[in-house]
């Protein structure tokens, strides 16, 4: 029954996004919801790792970059249709995220954060030499003026991306549903204790970091077109990883829905901010903000929220 | 052969200049288990901090970076307390004190940019620019200067931890915990410390940073990689050890950057932290 509802509802919001391509005349809406639906998706895969398993990854930018890159090396190769990229994009990002999780997920926690964070650099530094793809200078990407019936490309992708970002949802909650999504929880919980209860542990330590690499790879592919011009600097940017980690944290990132809430709501202020202040401000809003969630509601919003709704129920 | 012989010359300077930057790291991510991540960022304020002393005064870079370790150490004292009670006392240190160091360095790093913009900055001093010969081997003391202040640093930090009551307490709360509050000392002051010493080590490390060439903002993300690198590599929190890893890495980096071109150096220190942690991750003088 909650099934059905979610996947009325996830319908209702794609029909109500192709809608607003036909009468919305502004291309200013189509860039900010691009941007808002690539860091919900960004955040939604973040959570399935770091939300449900405790595991922070600090590299989302590299797996972002991983998706990016596959976008251009790809479309310079032989340009093949989006489907293409998009599975190809999903199933390098996916192993890059296997082997990072194979690699270190058998040690303590702050290893597996810190190999991340190295992995990302290392792919950084590939990137800017490697020639093919622009190296370090960066490379132009042509994009068709339309496509299907949209009449503008940046229509296309922005419902391309609200597609992406409501499968990255409904998978994520499909994990947290199963079985492996109470594995999980009894990882974040207590790992010793839940390998002791039979969990395999590391068989879905490495599930939920294939999901998260795959996902984010998936949320880079259309990046290049989204802004013709990529060079390393700009796909691994640094922001992108702090608003994977920033917005499930203010959300809450005890439940699947807890980084659409912090998406939306900081990727909404952040779109507003950098048009009327400045993009630096924006982004030190991010940190401060993540910085006082931390330490004060370290559950985040919804979980701020159900906190209250169990008091008063407790009460009432 | 002149190449090599340079490149090992070098790579031991850069090295001895990597220990410093490395040895906060190592106190407070292999003592005390705080997985300090925006320690670079400290390290790059601390060069800031040198740089406008130096233009205002025009001080000594290193004497800058002595005066101003007390205010660091202050500054690092703080930091841990509010670590403390937001996360260590709950026992939430594992994520959300990660994610709490990693919105630090955020923090800093934007702060910096606002205040300073991206552009390099650099600090004058009379031995910047002049390079000493000795043979074959080209000995500048730019880099020179930062390895032997980089070393007394080390030697000053080690008989610190070694031969005091204050310092063997350190050592002592990496240990045990428990042990050391049975002894009637409190472990909370004791790591309120040792994470200030860590941080006053980065005032130093920073205008080292900033003698050895033109700073910006972001380059504590380099240093990330390469402090992580060193402290792992070096058996966490072993300060020798820390030395030996910070003198491979330098040694390593330099020829990668001589015989392969110098953009790839940023990936050795992480190719060698993911092989030290999928091969040996207590390090080459781990203990356990």
């Amino acid at each position: 029954m909650r099934s059905l509802v979610f996947w009325s509802v996830s319908a209702l919001i794609f029909a109500l996004g192709l809608v607003a391509t036909k009468l919305l005349a502004n291309e200013f809406f189509f860039f900010a919801g691009y941007a808002i639906l690539q860091a919900t998706i960004m955040a939604v895969a973040w959570n399935i790792l770091g939300g449900f398993t405790g595991y922070v990854n600090f590299g989302s930018a590299g797996f972002f970059a991983v998706g990016v890159y596959t976008s251009v090396a790809l479309n310079k190769a032989f340009d093949p249709p989006l489907i293409v990229m998009l599975l190809a994009a999903a199933l390098i990002g996916g192993l890059i995220g296997l082997a990072t999780g194979y690699l270190t997920l058998r040690l303590r926690g702050v290893y597996f954060a810190i190999a991340t964070l190295a992995m990302a650099i290392v792919l950084e530094t590939v990137a800017n030499n490697w020639a093919y793809v622009g190296g370090a200078t960066g490379a132009y990407i042509l994009t068709p003026k339309t496509v299907l019936f949209f009449d503008d490309y940046i229509e296309f992708l922005f419902a391309l991306m609200l597609l992406l970002s409501l499968g990255a949802v409904a998978i994520a909650r499909q994990l947290q549903l199963s079985r492996i999504g109470q594995g999980l929880s009894a990882i974040r919980d207590d790992e010793i204790a839940a390998e002791c209860m039979g969990v395999p542990t590391l068989r879905l330590k490495l599930v939920s970091t294939t999901i998260m690499g795959a996902l984010m790879a998936l949320a880079g592919v259309p990046y290049p077109f989204f802004v013709t011009y990529v060079d390393p600097l700009s796909a691994f940017d640094l922001t992108i990883a702090v608003n994977a980690i920033a917005m499930p944290m203010i959300g809450g990132t005890a439940l699947w829905f807890g980084p659409v809430v912090g998406a939306l709501l900081l990727g909404s202020v952040q779109q507003i901010v950098t048009v009327t202040v400045s993009s630096a401000v924006n982004v030190l809003i991010v940190g401060v903000l993540l910085v006082i969630f931390i330490v004060v509601a370290p559950q985040g919003i919804v979980g701020l929220i159900r906190d209250q709704w169990r008091k008063r129920r407790a009460h009432g | 052969m002149d190449l090599f012989l340079n490149a090992i010359v070098s790579g031991l300077l850069l090295g001895g200049f990597y220990a410093a930057v490395s040895l906060g790291l190592s106190i407070s991510f292999g003592q005390l288990d705080i997985v300090n991540i925006a320690h670079p960022a400290f390290v790059i304020t601390g060069s800031y901090v040198t740089y406008m002393v130096n233009r205002a005064l025009g001080l000594d870079p290193v004497l800058i970076g002595l005066v101003f370790s007390p205010l660091f150490f202050v500054v690092g004292a703080a930091v841990y307390y509010v670590y403390y009670v937001s996360f260590e006392k709950t026992g939430q240190e594992a994520l959300s004190g990660l994610v709490f160091f990693f919105g630090l360095m955020f923090i800093i790093e934007i702060s910096l940019i606002m205040v300073y913009g991206v552009d390099y900055r650099l600090v004058a001093a009379p031995y910047i620019g002049v390079t000493w010969r000795l043979g074959a081997v080209d000995l500048p003391l730019r880099m020179f200067v930062p390895f032997v202040t980089a070393l007394i640093m080390t030697l000053a930090i080690h008989l610190f931890l070694a031969r005091t009551f204050a310092g063997r307490a350190v050592l002592a709360v990496a240990q045990d915990r428990l042990a050391l509050r049975l002894m009637g000392a409190d472990p909370v002051k004791v790591k309120q410390l040792a994470f200030g010493l860590s941080i006053a080590t980065a005032a130093v490390a920073g205008s080292l940073l900033i003698i050895i060439g033109p700073v910006e903002p972001s380059v504590d993300r380099l240093y990330i990689g390469r402090v992580f690198a060193i402290v792992v590599l070096g058996g966490m929190g072993s300060i020798g050890g820390t030395l030996v890893a910070a003198l491979i890495l330098g040694v390593a980096e330099t020829f990668v950057a001589t015989f392969y071109g110098p953009s790839w150096a940023p990936a050795v220190s992480f190719g060698i932290l993911l092989v030290t942690l999928a091969v040996r991750p207590q390090g080459i003088f781990g203990r356990y």
